[in-house]
């Protein structure tokens, strides 16, 4: 090496505050379009986020939906912005698992040890997420058109609730990134994955009305948060009930969803072992 | 608080670090001058990972200081990622992603315009022997064109101090040997190097200086050669299937060897250090043995082990704590880790 270093002082202060935003930018964008190439790479990874919603829609439709009344519309209405919900609450398993991976693989080491924005990993890791959520739940409304599901309260309306849910989906996928780089073993992510969204995701207002429920499990069905996200969500959809409380509610919990757990995430990034 | 910057590119005083109750690191020092390579020698849970992960600033010490190019790694984080590379343990690759495009995106992440970027991915690809391969995804390498692929990563950002931890865990010789290569000529291109290693032959072919870490200590510290006249050369090596004729055995061998042979009372194995005297010994250990008439098998001259520099300093033999890297390791469970390294010390008796 025959370059003679900069003095320490000099190099200490580092970029100006202008330039490091920037970087910090370039390099989310950066780690999103990576996660975004390895997703439509991986046929396992658009299986679960493409076919599986697909199966879900066509099953409900088709197989349960006959057996499940619901007042005041058709289940088909019912369910779609069940599912939507759903499905946004279910991205959050990749967001878990690509974490725990790379925290297994020694990828965060690697990124960790080099001048980029440590923001960025998790940042572009979740734009990814939220990219690859918003086609799945696009791809969800095509097919409902199909089995004969219609946005019945406006176009503003119906981007209101996939924007609603998309919100939700990344709140979610918050929680999930904690919980990937906590644990940091894939399959224990996975199993851990399911012993929450599961139970929070079907025993809400996603797939059955609520007033079918055994009493004790409707009070906690009534007052879980994606039962609010998917009552707002489906009075958007449908324009049948106002929408105002159900909102209230979903957004208070939401904010207090990223209140807790981006920092907690962003914690456990910065000293994932 | 910086070091002058002709200092050397690494130093460190009284590096401390518990996990729990485990202490790693009981007050590590070290001193790597610039443009040489240091070799960290010890068995796993010995603490060299995590001597080599606060110096990349991926874990803060809980006592002491260590400074990288004239960089304090708790003050100065930022600063010192700007001038090091690390390659760890595994490939940190993304496998659905081309050797091309892992290079060209570690690039971007070190802020080169995407023609730069290019440029460097396509300079190292063709340095790192994986042009033909530039295209293809990185989960369809070998084994030593990942590890080889992850080593170009760690140098996209022309690092001033490059830090290998365990290099060639887990390849097979071929592979080794090549990556044997590529570090050689990264330390003769004048990059400072901290490589770690559980295997003395790979010291010994790298590193200017050795130090021996055990249970989060330096335990000896010197060139290649001080160490091996520590331990006292070659080592003939042979198991006893009669172990009522052991001691006979050992009688008959003592004469020929430096100092006292030692045996496995369980595998009825015994060795005996020789020196410099590899083949002369050995014939002579031949007809030691058959005048005894003591019947053995495997009967062989080997190069000295990491085991047999642990013998040599601390008189017993390397054992693994597995603490912390075993922290790790747990979370590494479904990748077949601990069967690669038993696989490669195979390879490497």
């Amino acid at each position: 090496m025959t370059a003679i270093a900069a003095p320490a002082g000099l190099r200490e202060t580092g970029p100006s505050p202008l330039t490091r935003t920037k970087w910090a930018v370039s390099d989310t964008l950066t780690i999103t379009r990576r996660n975004l190439i390895v997703w439509y790479r991986v046929p396992a990874y658009i299986f679960f986020s493409v076919v599986q919603p697909v199966i879900f829609v066509l099953l409900f439709r088709y197989v349960f939906g006959g057996a499940i009344p619901v007042h005041g519309t058709t289940y088909v209405q019912y369910l779609l912005p069940g599912i939507i919900g759903q499905t946004a609450a279910f991205a959050s398993f990749g967001t878990a698992i690509a974490l725990a991976q790379e925290l297994q693989k020694g990828v965060i080491d690697r990124l960790r040890s080099m001048p980029m924005a440590r923001s960025a990993v998790l940042a572009g890791r979740l734009v990814a997420d939220s990219v690859r959520m918003l086609v799945t739940i696009l791809i969800i409304v095509a097919v409902g058109y199909a089995v004969g599901f219609r946005f019945t309260n406006g176009v503003a309306a119906a981007i209101a609730m996939i924007a609603l849910a998309t919100v939700f989906g990344l709140a979610i996928c918050c929680i999930a990134a904690f919980t990937g780089l906590a644990i940091g073993d894939e399959e224990s992510v996975q199993s851990f994955g399911l012993i929450w969204l599961f139970p929070l995701t079907f025993v809400s207002s996603a797939f059955v009305p609520i007033a079918t429920m055994p009493g004790w499990l409707q009070a906690f069905a009534n007052n879980q948060p994606v039962t609010f996200v998917i009552d707002a969500m489906r009075a958007l959809a449908l324009g049948h009930q106002p929408v105002a409380a159900d909102m209230l509610k979903s957004i208070a919990w939401l904010i207090g969803i990223f209140v807790v757990f981006v920092p907690l995430s962003v914690r456990a990034y910065k000293r994932a072992v | 608080m910086a070091e002058a910057s002709s200092g050397p590119a690494i130093q460190v005083e009284g590096l401390t670090k518990s996990f729990g109750d485990v202490r790693a690191l009981r007050g590590i020092d070290l001193s790597v001058p610039r443009g040489t390579v240091l070799g960290v020698l010890g068995p796993n849970g010995a603490g060299k990972t995590t001597a080599v992960r606060i110096l990349t600033t991926l874990l803060r010490p809980d006592g002491g200081r260590a400074i990288v190019e004239g960089l304090d790694v708790v003050r100065n984080d930022a600063a010192v990622r700007r001038v090091i590379g690390l390659s760890g343990q595994s490939a940190a690759i993304q496998e659905e992603l081309t050797g091309k495009e892992n290079l060209e995106l570690i690039g971007r992440l070190y802020h080169l315009s995407w023609p730069d970027a290019r440029s460097r991915a396509a300079e190292l690809l063709s340095q790192f022997d994986l042009v033909d391969a530039a295209d293809r995804h990185a989960k369809t390498y070998s084994g030593g064109m990942q590890r080889r692929l992850d080593l170009a990563a760690s140098l996209v950002g022309q690092p001033k101090v490059l830090f290998l931890d365990e290099p060639t865990t887990g390849l097979d010789p071929r592979s080794r040997l090549s990556m044997w290569d590529v570090i050689r000529s990264l330390a003769a291109g004048g990059t400072t190097i901290l490589l770690t290693t559980q295997y003395l032959d790979e010291a010994d072919e790298l590193a200017d200086t050795i130090v021996v870490f055990d249970h989060g200590k330096v335990i000896a510290q010197g060139t290649a050669e001080d160490l091996k006249g520590r331990i006292g050369g070659d080592v003939i090596e042979f198991a006893v299937p009669d172990r009522t004729r052991i001691n006979d055995a050992v009688a008959a061998i003592k004469p020929i060897g430096d100092g006292e042979p030692h045996l496995d009372a369980d595998t009825g194995i015994v060795g005996i250090g020789v020196g410099g005297r590899g083949s002369d010994a050995l014939i002579e250990a031949v007809r030691s043995l058959d005048a005894a008439e003591v019947v053995t098998h495997g009967l062989a001259l080997r190069r000295p082990s990491l085991d047999d520099v642990f013998l040599a300093l601390t008189g017993h033999a390397a054992e693994e704590d597995g603490q912390p890297e075993s922290k790790r390791g747990g979370r590494r469970k479904g990748k077949p880790a601990d069967s690669d390294t038993a696989k490669a010390r195979k390879d490497n008796a």
